[in-house]
């Protein structure tokens, strides 16, 4: 645990040094809070205190800022050589893939937590549901937490960064929107599985208010399975073919 | 710690990279790892610090098996690989503390650990600076700190003086010798006179078989088979000398290296030799002027083992 948090450390200090994190942090807020507040079809169009179009605008916005996060996570160490240097440090492939996806993670949840204006706004103009504010957070963290697993994924099977975004965002995409257009020309179970592949279905859901067992589980198997291959793919070079 | 290879073999594609090699370092030798480019010096180096694995073969350190206790062997191991790759945009300082933490050394020992590394490798002036703005001297003295930071064992070192200068080869050297008293070290280097200069034992490998293993004077022996003397007589007759030496008992054969100054070269197989010349000469009055054991060098059994 140490050892993850050790790298967690470091990655988050890299982000800081490189500008990478002030850049996002930026952008995002730039990006949500015109869309959120000026764009014309937004916040007071709605007239009522709610957030949610908020976090329909989060949902885009985080889907594209992710992959550029997550993209030089290894890809970027395995074309330096340094990878070499780390891993043959007293750590497994596992506590770096997870140091990595802490501090991407970490990233996030503090560009989230520039938005807390919002919420005191809001919630000075009307009544403000509460439950399903903080449920809406937890939508997105849990989307961002799917996204950046995927994209840790894609960082880990090549060394060009830009193959790691596109890949990343390709992924991402069939969660994003493909599923669910495919399962809405489909009827029966196959429609009913591919449907609840899709993120929006359980984004919307929670965004509602209502957590549900489903949606987390969901969200928990994205993530687990993008971990997992991550660190397949970067434990392949060290797999013994006997 | 010792370490222990046996029979490892390892292929990219089609060809073998490292072909069946097996050797034995002790705890507290150095033992230096020779080949022309592309033998299979940093393949093999790259297994034993278990950052890839085998096809074929096994390897031991400290009687453990590494492919089953990675992790806790790995702690043992400091490793500087080929083209000492860092964290360009970190500050030396930060990069030290960040290895010493990740090796598992004590939050309270960090801060002293550091100091002496950066103390070791001469660092102290650059250690605010960012590794991407250091010479690359200086990057390798700062590659070279965070492989000895946790105070390993057993030390894989891969052309460790290279891109230094002459001082700092020196110093680099002075520092491995010192480390190699209590240490495991296996370096790899193409500057011959460097093997020599550190290493306990001489280990060539070509096209990823073994092709010499022992210390700089077992190999000369081997590659000689016979002592060779560097002989000059002043004050005689070339043709007269050459008859004389030929005729000698433990004389094998006798060149000439230069007739003009009556230079030869003497192959030899006993000991005796030197006195034969040397009563030789003053029988016949003349002056015996250079009588100098031929050494091949290092280069000659490294060239001779590794061209075909």
């Amino acid at each position: 645990m140490k050892t993850i948090w050790i790298i967690t450390k470091r990655e988050l200090n890299s982000f800081f040094d490189s500008l990478i994190a002030y850049i996002m942090i930026i952008l995002f807020l730039g990006f949500s809070g015109f869309f959120t507040w000026i764009s014309g079809s937004d916040i007071f169009m709605v007239g009522q205190a709610s957030l949610r179009s908020f976090f329909s605008i989060a949902y885009w916005t985080l889907f594209f800022f992710i992959p550029a996060l997550t993209m030089r996570l290894i890809a970027e160490e395995k074309k330096s050589g340094t990878i070499e240097m780390l891993l043959t440090k007293a750590v497994t492939d596992k506590q770096v893939i997870l140091g990595k996806y802490l501090a991407t993670l970490i990233l996030i949840i503090i560009a989230l937590c520039f938005t807390l204006p919002y919420v005191i706004t809001i919630s000075r103009i009307g009544n403000l549901d509460a439950g399903e504010t903080i449920c809406g957070y937890l939508a997105l963290i849990l989307m961002s937490a799917a996204y950046t697993s995927i994209g840790l994924f894609s960082s880990s099977i090549t060394n060009n960064q830009i193959v790691a975004f596109l890949s990343a965002l390709f992924i991402g995409l069939f969660f994003h929107i493909i599923f669910e257009v495919i399962a809405g020309g489909m009827k029966g179970l196959l429609g009913q599985v591919i449907n609840s592949l899709s993120v929006p279905v359980h984004f919307e859901s929670l965004t509602r208010g209502v957590v549900d067992s489903k949606d987390l589980i969901y969200f928990g198997s994205i993530i687990f399975m993008g971990l997992f291959l991550a660190e397949v793919s970067l434990s392949k070079r060290n797999a013994y073919n006997q | 710690m010792d370490i222990v290879i046996e029979n490892l073999t390892k292929k990219y594609g089609n060809q073998k990279a490292v072909d069946n090699i097996s050797l034995k370092v002790a705890t507290g030798e150095i033992l230096g790892f020779l080949g022309p480019n592309g033998a299979g010096k940093t393949t093999t180096m790259k297994i034993i610090t278990n950052f890839i694995a085998a096809d074929e073969g096994k390897v031991y350190i400290g009687g453990k098996s590494l492919s089953e206790n990675p992790y806790e062997i790995k702690k043992h191991i400091g490793y500087l690989s080929e083209n000492n790759p860092l964290y360009q945009d970190m500050p030396v300082i930060d990069f030290l503390n960040f290895c010493a933490s990740i090796q598992g050394i004590e939050n309270s020992r960090i801060p002293g650990r550091v100091a002496e590394m950066i103390k070791t490798t001469g660092l102290n002036r650059e250690k605010h600076k960012k590794i991407g703005e250091l010479s690359k001297g200086y990057q390798q003295r700062v590659g070279l700190a965070q492989a000895i930071i946790h105070n390993p064992e057993i030390l894989i070192l891969d052309e460790p003086t290279s891109g230094l200068d002459p001082n700092q080869i020196a110093e680099i050297r002075k520092l491995i010798r010192e480390l190699g008293r209590e240490k495991t070290v296996i370096l790899s280097t193409h500057i011959l006179p460097e093997v020599e200069a550190t290493c306990d034992r001489i280990f060539i490998i070509n096209k990823g078989k073994i092709v010499a293993d022992g210390t700089a004077e077992t190999l000369r022996k081997q590659a000689q088979g016979s002592d060779i003397l560097r002989v000059k007589i002043e004050d005689g007759e070339a043709d007269q000398i050459f008859k004389s030496l030929q005729s000698l008992k433990s004389v094998s054969m006798v060149e000439f290296t230069d007739r003009k100054l009556n230079r030869f070269n003497i192959h030899c197989s006993t000991e005796e030799v030197k006195r034969e010349i040397f009563r030789l000469c003053v029988n016949k009055n003349w002056v015996l002027t250079e009588l100098t054991p031929f050494e091949t060098k290092l280069e000659d059994i490294f060239r001779d083992l590794t061209m075909n």
